[in-house]
């Protein structure tokens, strides 16, 4: 009973994660902010700017429906660094410590809780996009590879959100954090727009940002196209993104778990 | 091993240049409440954290049951419940849900956990706010669930850092019926608090905490008699009885008393407790009436202050 074992952490670590669930039923906000927000920014955009970027909305509609796809995945993640810090700064986490439970419980739970968010949202912005006249032009296997795609590539993310909702002190901050980081990510990108629209300074960054091979990659695979580029660059740089911001984050919140 | 339930020695915790915990010892023997007396900034806080192992001395060690803090803290952590000085809770769930989540994490069965759930929301009143959200409950029910929490897997050491802080005199009493109900399950209870009164009311014994060092520790009673003597304070009906009342006085106790406040009392410091049936003897022989007559301990604020030599220390 007193030795921690790999089955005992997970155990640990799932009943956590049971419990976003929990949240998310309790607030309904919550959930109407996952399921409107990507549908606010699909109408918003398709027909505010469809006209004017490609002549239809229609034509738009194709265009940018992959890209908001992966803008609202991307941004679900922040819902990771928020649980964490909302933990983290009330005396919730005081428990966790003095429970004689895996340390890494918490933080697994926020992360594991939150890929129910990743494939909610992936799924509401898919029905969403075929019910405004969305057509996909390839095959259901191309769909799921699409899906899993972005679901790499969040679960690569959410590092990034839990390592800022371990490191900011108060929710203020973190959710200005969050931010700054994100909309550049997910807007600089060629989420709305082909990047060789874009003025110079802007298209190196949206060329480099690896949201942009994310976004392409799921037009691609969702419309047709060659894929397998910006797939493998998507796929490295996600697998960067974790190698870096994982372990950042598991030393941040560890040394948080200490004091 | 010692036997005792808490032993802490020689605690050191410095943060920046503030020492929190300057040497601290305390100690308390199974089934045995202790508070932990002190005001802001004493220590209080630190040295609990250290106790329940979420926070590292810098010197000295602490043993819950013999286990040390430090080297042993996951089968520390097996035998003791915290309530933090914030409700440990999570307040976007309801009560119940709270209360299964930390079931199920001291890993008892879905069904056990929803059983012990059950039978804790009835034990501490919870009933018609178990299915609430923990955001919307008032103080009172939040540390009564925090306490409740506690005992899902009831714990040899329970720990209750400010445990009445914050709440209105009916939930603080409350919460007093609670705590000794649980301390007469066999329960070691380390409670800390700014309440004198808390102290008196629960603990077997009290440690006196002053910038991180204990400064007295005993019984209630045996704290209040070692530091301050006691007073006998004498109320006359007639005030003009005066003067024959303060000779009668000062040849019972051999002190010349003072006097109370320009009102027809007299106190005397008193060392010891027959002195009022022979001053009621004396006092009725002379023909006066006494309209009230004490002898009381002191009380533990005014020990604090002997102690602490510092009023405005005051809670």
């Amino acid at each position: 009973m007193t030795t921690m074992t790999p089955g005992r952490a997970a155990r640990h670590g799932v009943t956590l994660a049971a419990r976003c669930l929990l949240h998310l039923r309790h607030s309904p906000g919550q959930l109407l902010d996952m399921v409107v927000q990507p549908m606010l920014f699909l109408v918003l955009f398709v027909f505010l700017f469809g006209g004017a970027v490609a002549t239809d909305w229609r034509l738009y509609l194709q265009f940018v429906l992959p890209g908001v796809l992966v803008q609202a995945v991307l941004l679900a993640t922040v819902a990771a660094g928020a649980m964490l810090n909302a933990d983290l700064t009330t005396g919730i986490f005081d428990r966790f410590r003095s429970l004689p439970i895996a340390r890494s419980a918490p933080l697994v739970g926020a992360v594991l809780g939150d890929s129910v968010r990743y494939v909610l949202t992936t799924g509401v912005v898919l029905a969403f996009g075929v019910l405004l006249g969305f057509r996909v032009r390839t095959s259901p296997l191309a769909v799921v590879a699409a899906c899993a795609l972005v679901l790499v590539a969040a679960f690569a993310v959410c590092w990034i959100s839990t390592l800022i909702g371990v490191l900011a002190r108060t929710p203020q901050r973190l959710q200005m954090l969050l931010a700054l980081v994100m909309f550049p990510l997910t807007f600089g990108s060629s989420v709305y727009v082909p990047t060789g629209t874009l003025p110079g300074w802007l298209r190196v960054w949206a060329e480099l940002n690896p949201v942009s091979a994310l976004a392409d990659a799921v037009r691609a695979l969702l419309l047709g196209g060659p894929a397998a580029g910006p797939a493998l660059r998507a796929l490295v740089a996600s697998g960067l993104v974790f190698a870096v911001f994982a372990p950042l984050t598991v030393a941040a919140y560890l040394r948080r778990m200490r004091h | 091993m010692s036997g005792l339930a808490i032993e802490a020695v020689g605690l050191v915790k410095r943060f920046g240049a503030t020492t929190a915990l300057a040497g601290l010892d305390l100690s308390a023997r199974p089934g045995t409440t202790l508070a932990v007396l002190g005001p802001n900034g004493s220590g209080k806080t630190t040295a609990v954290r250290i106790m329940s192992t979420l926070l590292l001395p810098d010197g000295g060690t602490a043993y819950i049951h013999g286990h040390d803090v430090r080297r042993r803290a996951g089968q520390v952590r097996e035998m003791i419940s915290l309530t933090g000085q914030y409700a440990s809770l999570d307040p976007r769930l309801t009560g119940f849900e709270n209360l299964v989540l930390i079931a199920r994490l001291r890993e008892l069965s879905r069904r056990t956990a929803r059983r012990r759930a059950d039978d804790l929301v009835d034990r501490f009143g919870l009933r018609e706010a178990a299915g609430r959200l923990v955001r919307t409950y008032s103080g009172g029910m939040r540390r009564r669930l925090d306490l409740a929490a506690c005992m899902l897997v009831p714990p040899r050491v329970l720990f209750l850092d400010e445990p009445t802080t914050g709440l209105d005199p009916r939930g603080r009493i409350a919460l007093w019926e609670l705590v000794q109900e649980l301390a007469g399950d066999g329960v070691t209870v380390l409670l800390t608090t700014q309440y004198l009164e808390e102290a008196d009311r629960l603990a077997d014994e009290i440690a006196i905490l002053d910038r991180g060092r204990v400064v007295a520790v005993g019984g209630p009673d045996t704290l209040k008699a070692k530091i301050g003597g006691r007073t006998v304070r004498l109320r006359l009906a007639d005030p003009a009885a005066r003067e024959a009342a303060a000779r009668i006085v000062a040849a019972v106790t051999g002190v010349t008393p003072g006097r109370d406040a320009g009102q027809a009392g007299l106190v005397v410091p008193a060392a010891a407790p027959h002195v009022a049936p022979e001053l009621l003897r004396r006092l009725d022989e002379a023909g006066i009436v006494p309209s009230e007559l004490t002898v009381r301990l002191p009380s533990l604020e005014e020990v604090f202050f002997t102690l602490t030599g510092d009023p405005e220390g005051r809670p």
